[in-house]
């Protein structure tokens, strides 16, 4: 099939000027599969690949119900990053960082991480009193965490605004070096080629219309392209989390909310590293094709759309011109939105269900994009095994039952203000 | 711009409002010590993609609480009574 991509492999097309191979095979879907993942997303994408990988699974299969790359993995803003705090999500997101370090060289596919840094800004004394915690943190679990004064803020981000009348006058900060981007849309693309080289079947425009239950248990789903038979089935389907679990008779705490994001017209290298605002929900960094990325919080009540309400944009212009008065002139160039899986607690999901033989991953909140690589990992752990990866026992869907709720930013059972 | 139709205002932009929670959930009857009940009333959402029924309160306006029916995957909103007066 797809032949290896490198610099030689390269000049080769330039010179011969063929056509370059599809990157994966365009599956019809068989029968029968071990394993069966709902959604072709990057986490589910990985989930298969890992699958195949990892836990020698060959026969599995991913059901997309649009294309390869329609959804969130290519609604979100690029970021990745490990500054987490509680016991679980830190080593959780230290490994998907590490797994993202190497992710060109294990899918043979350039995701073009950019390592520039990431600094959150603190807007007070005491906020950067939480944000040295949070280093301290970060440091004891082995991962990369500088704190910064406002001196050393002022050299590596000279534009932000110093100025005595500024509202939000910046005192210091917290940096990651580690912390970057990454091309999107090449995640999915490349866990889906190499997925596709190991055997999966990406089977795209066949949308999950229910369950197949046998004695109790999911042994497969109906789909618009027919009945597919597998003991494992995993839901890894972002926003429509509900819609999927309701087909197998399941109500899940997640509630579906929109979240914005923005690009404007492209300008020279300004923006080197992910700054976030540390007086409002607001991050932002520059694309290589010069473009300003930058997004804010959910809108605010639950809804399918896929279309944000304007007074979220102007909310998210005033945090980016307050932060960044240089930029004010700017044009929006491109302002989407994607239907973000909002939990009680902001936590997702990995794990078992009630339904033997179906597994949820899902009610990613904003962590979705930057946990794609550790979240395909576990869950094809968790999957594999009938069990939870240790990464993801704290995720589990009975913890509210349980009184273990896992709120990192101790906000209270409200899915729209996580 | 989602608009809500205020049975005492008018029709306002969404921004006058407050969200609430979901309407159709019922709450336990105080004192109920079947905590499954709670669980399912504070946790689990039914998450329709379609017609919903929600609570918003008119906070920058007569600061009633509404009840709203609203379609999730158009958001086009219908009818906007007084939660008090709401048939649940």
């Amino acid at each position: 099939m797809a032949s290896r991509y490198s610099a030689l492999a390269l000049a080769r097309h330039a010179l011969s000027g063929a056509p370059w191979p599809r990157a994966w095979r365009a599956a019809k879907p068989q029968p029968a599969y071990d394993a069966v993942i709902i959604g072709g997303g990057g986490h589910g994408l990985a989930t298969a690949y890992y699958l195949a990988a990892n836990h020698g699974m060959r026969r599995v299969a991913v059901i997309e119900r649009g294309y390869i790359g329609s959804g969130n993995v290519g609604r979100n803003t690029t970021l990745v990053r490990s500054n987490y705090q509680m016991p679980g999500n830190t080593q959780f997101f230290e490994h998907s960082l590490k797994l993202w370090e190497g992710l060109s060289h294990t899918l043979n596919y350039n995701v073009m991480l950019s390592q520039r840094g990431q600094i959150v800004l603190a807007h007070g004394p005491s906020q950067l009193d939480v944000l040295a915690r949070k280093g301290n943190i970060m440091r004891l679990n082995g991962i990369d965490a500088e704190l910064l004064e406002r001196g050393d803020v002022m050299r590596m981000l000279p534009y932000l605004d110093y100025s005595p009348e500024c509202r939000f006058p910046i005192y210091g900060g917290l940096l990651q070096r580690r912390a970057g981007t990454v091309r999107h849309d090449a995640v999915a693309w490349g866990y889906a080629r190499a997925a596709s080289e190991l055997g999966v079947d990406i089977i795209e425009n066949c949308e999950v219309t229910g369950f197949v239950m046998q004695q109790g248990r999911a042994g497969g789903v109906e789909t618009t392209l027919g009945r597919i038979l597998a003991p494992r089935t995993g839901i890894s389907v972002a926003g429509h989390s509900s819609r999927v679990a309701a087909l197998a008779g399941l109500k899940l705490p997640v509630e579906s909310h929109l979240l914005q994001a923005f690009v404007t017209e492209s300008i020279k290298p300004f923006v080197d590293h992910v700054i976030s605002f540390g007086a409002e929900l607001f991050y932002i960094s520059q694309s290589d094709k010069g473009g300003l990325v930058f997004g804010g919080h959910i809108d605010g009540f639950n809804s399918y759309t896929q279309r944000g309400q304007f007074p979220k944009v102007q909310t998210v212009a005033e945090c980016a011109v307050a932060l960044i008065p240089s930029i004010s002139r700017l044009r929006l160039l491109r302002h989407w939105a994607g239907i973000q899986d909002m939990t009680p607690d902001g936590s997702p999901f990995i794990g078992r269900t009630p339904v033997p033989g179906l597994y949820l991953n899902g009610g990613w909140c904003y962590q979705g994009f930057k946990a794609t690589p550790a979240a395909g990992w576990c869950f094809a752990h968790t999957i594999a095994h009938d069990d939870e990866h240790p990464l993801v026992r704290h995720l589990c869907l009975d913890r509210f039952e349980r009184g273990h709720a896992y709120d990192e930013y101790g906000l209270g059972p409200w899915t729209y203000r996580q | 711009m989602l608009r809500i139709n205020c049975p005492h205002c008018g029709e306002r932009d969404y921004t006058e409002f407050r969200y609430g929670a979901d309407a159709s959930k019922r709450r336990p009857a105080h004192g109920s010590g079947d905590l499954s009940l709670w669980h399912d009333y504070v946790y689990l959402f039914d998450n329709p993609k379609g017609p919903h029924r929600e609570y918003w309160q008119h906070v920058l306006g007569c600061r009633q609480w509404l009840m709203l029916e609203r379609d999730t995957a158009t958001n086009l909103t219908g009818a906007a009574v007084l939660a008090r007066d709401a048939d649940r």
